[in-house]
């Protein structure tokens, strides 16, 4: 089944990862992700931190590019851009606002945009737990993960639409589908410090520090996040944070379609491993031993 | 006692029912109980607490609040709309007086606007974000020596960003460098700063 879908520009960049095992998951359960043409980046926060207008022109002419391809329901895996365009197309129900922002488009955009909504939604709403069981030939049961959703995917809920505010369960439903044992992890919409790592580093550091010090001492095996924003401060920082908490971290922080690839079956290779800083070799030979463990109790069963 | 609020001080009616405009929030309501600096994440980096910035506005502040680095702080992440028991909404409040000290060219945290600016050069150029271009417009702008050198070995090796930016197709870019010029046309007629 296609599904229209607007990839973000990290996607593109620095999680190219993401989008490499969301296609190969996606594909697996008969999602075809088909993006929309000529999509611009959505200005992300700094677009709306300078100026609302601006922000929801550069949104606008994506939803409009989606309503004039007929799209119904638009998809996309950055809870950013998720966030942007949802925000966009509330702020453009108000007629002055739709014409201030109309006047920086080439031309006057759609009145009626089509609903955004993330891949993860997506999916829940593509197959239930039943059909991602289906797919599962890892067994993940021996590995105790950390959700983490960041502060965007879920707030403010009047826009997002994502569950509890403070606690949403959708990647817990999709993680314990694949069979994985998922920590209640009291950080989970808690900020990872943004897109402040490069003009206030400290700011990431600290808040960043935070997530990885519990999440390793409620002895998880890997975070898994649903943001390219977070998994960047959580992995590629995650000394920056070690060093302003004074502590060590080792913590795999994995894309949800990069766990749940895993649990289908997909090679590191299908699932773009390879750019995590905090390797994923460890989680891999635990699913191996515990495989073999109990290979090895069914032989001797029956033997 | 710098830090106390000097009643006396006139207040500026007009700050107050400019951003109830701008934000579409009464923050009458607001009776300090501190919810929203209880729960804010980057409250350890504000030189006022984002309850004190709300009794600043209430109280029409103008300078106090628009002065401040905590609007420059403000990771956006809306845990303080969620907590405060009047359904106000702070965190855009908080963006609405980011907008407004903008507009009047007062900016407490240079460095953060230079780096939104960076990366909007970025979209403004190709339609799309470069995270590469982004860091080495950000470096002349802010005249620092890149502050991640220590990010650069991994990233290098684990090829995580791209060289080269990612334009749009069939004339896409050209289009969202016109939606810019459109924006800053329009901000120079009306008299506010891009
Ligand atoms: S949570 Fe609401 S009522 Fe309480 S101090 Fe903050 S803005 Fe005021
Ligand atoms: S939105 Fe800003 S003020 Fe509100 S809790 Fe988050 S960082 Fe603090």
């Amino acid at each position: 089944m296609n599904y229209a879908y607007y990839p973000g520009c990290s996607a593109k960049g620095s999680s190219a990862d993401y989008e490499k095992s969301t296609q190969a998951v996606c594909g697996m359960l008969d999602m075809n992700l088909v993006d929309i043409r000529d999509w611009n980046c959505c200005g992300s926060t700094p677009a709306h931190a300078v100026n609302t207008e601006l922000s929801a022109a550069l949104c606008a002419r994506n939803l409009d590019i989606a309503a004039q391809q007929g799209v119904q329901k638009l998809l996309t895996s950055c809870p950013s851009c998720l966030s942007n365009l949802r925000h966009a197309a509330k702020r453009m129900e108000d007629p002055a606002f739709h014409a201030r922002v109309d006047e920086l488009l080439d031309n006057p955009t759609a009145l009626k945009f089509p609903a955004v909504t993330s891949v993860m939604q997506g999916m829940a709403a593509h197959c239930d737990a039943d059909e991602i069981g289906r797919h599962v030939r890892r067994n993940l049961g021996a590995l105790s993960l950390a959700p983490y959703y960041g502060c965007l995917m879920s707030r403010p809920a009047e826009i997002m639409d994502f569950g509890d505010p403070e606690n949403p369960t959708l990647m817990e439903s999709l993680l314990g589908a694949c069979g994985a044992k998922v920590l209640e992890f009291p950080l989970k919409t808690s900020c990872c410090g943004a897109s402040y790592g490069i003009p206030e580093r400290e700011m990431t550091a600290r808040l960043s520090a935070r997530i990885l010090q519990l999440a390793t001492d409620m002895e998880a095996d890997a975070i898994i996040v649903a943001c390219p924003l977070c998994q960047m401060n959580l992995d590629l920082r995650q000394k920056q944070a070690a060093n302003s908490a004074d502590a060590r971290f080792n913590m795999p922080v994995l894309y949800f379609t990069q766990i749940m690839g895993l649990a289908f079956g997909l090679s590191g290779d299908d699932l773009g491993l390879d750019k995590l800083r905090v390797g994923a070799d460890g989680l891999l030979l635990k699913i191996e031993q515990a495989a073999s463990a109990q290979r090895g109790s069914a032989e001797g069963g029956k033997a | 006692m710098k830090d106390t609020i000097d009643l006396g001080k006139k207040r500026d009616d007009a700050f107050i029912t400019e951003v109830e405009a701008h934000s579409g929030q009464k923050f009458s309501t607001c009776y300090q109980c501190g919810n929203c600096t209880a729960g804010c994440p980057a409250g350890f980096a504000y030189d006022r607490q984002v309850n004190q910035i709300m009794r600043g506005v209430q109280l029409g502040l103008r300078d106090k609040v628009l002065n401040s680095r905590s609007i420059w702080m403000c990771l956006s992440c809306s845990t303080c709309s969620l907590r405060c028991p009047n359904n106000i909404d702070v965190a855009t409040v908080m963006e609405t007086l980011r907008h407004m000290a903008r507009k009047e060219k007062r900016v407490a945290v240079p460095k953060v606007e230079k780096f939104w600016f960076s990366f909007l050069d970025t979209v403004r150029a190709f339609g799309r974000s470069w995270e590469i271009g982004t860091m080495a417009l950000y470096m002349l702008r802010s005249l620092r020596v890149f502050t991640d050198l220590d990010l650069a070995p991994e990233a290098l090796k684990k090829q995580k960003l791209p060289f080269k930016p990612h334009s749009i197709p069939d004339g896409g870019a050209a289009a969202v460098t016109r939606i810019f010029k459109r924006y800053r046309e329009r901000a120079k007629r009306e008299g506010v700063r891009p």
